[in-house]
C-alpha cells in the first residue's frame, strides 16, 4: 500500500549518483481516508433527519357551548371507540324517545381506509370542494390575484354551509386514531372541525351498537 | 516461444475523488446534524400529512404510551428560573449544581418531590429509572403549574430580552411560546385529553401537535 518511490528504481549508470534524489508528489492518504470515514460513519449514525413536524389545532373554550349551543345545519359527528372503530352520523344526535319526535340516530360504522373515511369526507365536502376547484380555475386563468384566492377559499371553508365535522372519542380509543383523522379532514381541506367530549347518550349508543 | 508479457498494472490507485467525496459528506453531516437528544421514554409519534415544522420557543408536554406526561421547556434561563419558582411553590431547596443539571435535561417526568433525587443520580441511572410521570390530578396539578410558571417565565425572558435590544437601537423579533403535545399513537386518546384539559385551564388553546411524517403515498 505504501508506495515508497525512489525514482528509477535505483542507479543504474554512473551519472545518477549526482542527481538529487526525485521525491514522490504522492502521499499515502489511506490514514486519512480512515478518518474521514469515521468521521463520515459517526455522523450519519448519530445525525436525526426527520425534524419534527406539527400540526397546529385549536381547541374549543368550552366544550359544552361547542355541541349544545351551537345548531348547525350540515355537520356530521365522528365518534372513535376502541381496535380503531369509527362511527358517524349526520346532522344532529337525536335520543330515542325525543321530544322532537325525530327518528333516532344510528351510528354507521365505517374505517380508516380509503375508501372508507376519505371517500365519505369527500362526498359530504363535495360542495365546498368543488367550488374551490372554481376557484383555483379563476387562479390559473389570471382572474384573481392569489391573495383574493387564498380570502375566497377561506371564506368558503368557513361558510355556514360548509360541512363541520365534530371529533369524538371514548376513554377507549386510542390517540392515533384522532390524529389521522383530522390529518384526513387536513387533506381533504376541511375548514371547520372540531375536538369536544363525547356525550353520555351517545356513549349508549355507542355501546349498544358495538355490541 | 515467445513470452506473453503482461501489462503491469499498478496496483495503488487515486484516492483522491474518494477522498473528496468523503470530506464532502463529512462536511454535510456535521452541518445538517443535530444530535440525538435522550429523552426519557421512546415516543412513537403517529404519522400526518402535515409539512409544518415545530417552532423553536416551545413548551412540550410528552405522553407516552401508558399515558404518563413528562414536561420539557427550551430554553436554558428559563429553565432555571422555573424551577426556581417550582421548588419556591412546593417548598423544594434545589442547590446550583442541581439547577444546572435540570436546564442541561430534555424532558422529564417525575413529580417535584423525587426530582432533586432524579437530578442528583448519573446519566446513565437516570434512564434505567422508570418514570412516574408528573401528576395532573386536580388536587396535585404540578404539570399545571410547570406549565404556568414556564410561560411567565418565557414571557419574563422576553422582555428583558426586548428592553435589551431597544437600548442597544436594535430591533426585537418577538417570538410567543408556543404549546406543544407530543403523544404516543398508541397512548389512549382519554389521557391526552386530560393534559389537553391542564392547558385549557390555564387559558391555552392552541397547540401543535407533534407528528412524523407519513412514509409512502397512502
Amino acid at each position: 500500500m505504501a508506495e515508497v518511490n525512489t525514482g528509477d528504481g535505483g542507479g543504474h549508470g554512473k551519472h545518477d549518483k549526482k542527481r538529487a534524489k526525485k521525491s514522490s508528489t504522492k502521499i499515502d492518504m489511506t490514514p486519512m481516508v480512515d478518518l474521514a470515514f469515521l468521521l463520515l460513519t459517526f455522523f450519519i449514525l448519530t445525525s436525526t433527519f426527520s425534524k419534527p413536524k406539527a400540526m397546529e389545532i385549536n381547541f374549543p373554550a368550552k366544550a359544552e357551548d361547542e355541541s349544545k349551543n351551537q345548531k348547525v345545519k350540515n355537520a356530521i359527528t365522528f365518534i372513535m371507540t376502541k381496535d380503531n372503530g369509527i362511527y358517524y352520523y349526520n346532522g344532529e344526535f337525536y335520543p330515542p324517545n325525543n321530544k322532537d319526535g325525530a327518528p333516532p340516530t344510528t351510528l354507521i360504522k365505517t374505517d380508516f381506509s380509503k375508501d372508507g373515511l376519505h371517500k365519505l369526507l369527500l362526498d359530504r365536502y363535495k360542495p365546498t370542494l368543488e367550488a374551490i376547484t372554481v376557484l383555483e380555475e379563476k387562479y390559473k386563468r389570471k382572474e384573481i390575484a392569489d391573495t383574493t384566492l387564498k380570502r375566497l377559499v377561506n371564506l368558503e371553508k368557513g361558510s355556514k354551509e360548509a360541512l363541520t365535522v365534530l371529533i369524538k372519542a371514548d376513554d377507549k380509543a386510542i390517540y392515533k386514531n384522532v390524529i389521522d383523522l383530522i390529518d384526513e379532514l387536513n387533506v381533504c381541506l376541511v375548514g371547520k372541525y372540531a375536538v369536544v367530549d363525547v356525550m353520555p347518550t351517545e356513549l349508549e349508543l355507542l355501546n349498544a351498537t358495538n355490541k | 516461444m515467445p513470452k506473453i508479457k503482461m501489462p503491469k498494472s499498478n496496483p495503488s490507485l487515486d484516492m483522491t475523488p474518494m477522498v473528496d467525496l468523503a470530506f464532502l459528506l463529512v462536511t454535510f453531516f456535521m452541518l445538517t446534524a443535530s444530535s440525538k437528544v435522550s429523552e426519557p421514554v421512546v415516543i412513537d409519534s403517529p404519522s400526518s400529512t402535515s409539512d409544518k415544522l415545530l417552532p423553536q420557543n416551545v413548551i412540550m408536554v410528552t405522553v407516552d404510551e401508558k399515558g404518563k406526561a413528562y414536561y420539557n421547556i427550551n430554553n436554558y434561563d428559563v429553565r432555571i428560573k422555573t424551577l426556581e419558582k417550582m421548588g419556591a411553590q412546593y417548598k423544594v431547596d434545589f442547590t446550583n449544581k442541581e439547577k444546572e443539571e435540570f436546564a442541561k435535561m430534555t424532558s422529564f417526568g417525575v413529580p417535584i418531590e423525587t426530582l432533586k433525587q432524579y437530578l442528583n443520580m448519573e446519566e446513565s441511572e437516570r434512564s434505567k429509572v422508570k418514570s412516574p410521570g408528573i401528576p395532573l390530578d386536580s388536587l396535585h396539578n404540578q404539570l399545571g403549574d410547570w406549565i404556568q410558571f414556564g410561560r411567565i417565565e418565557a414571557a419574563k425572558q422576553a422582555r428583558t430580552q426586548k428592553e435589551k435590544a431597544e437600548s442597544l437601537g436594535r430591533e426585537f423579533k418577538y417570538e410567543p411560546i408556543r404549546f406543544a403535545i407530543r403523544a404516543d399513537g398508541q397512548a389512549n386518546y382519554i389521557s391526552v385529553k386530560d393534559v389537553i384539559k391542564v392547558f385549557t385551564d390555564k387559558d391555552i388553546y392552541r397547540f401543535n401537535l407533534i407528528t412524523d411524517l407519513e412514509k409512502g403515498d397512502e
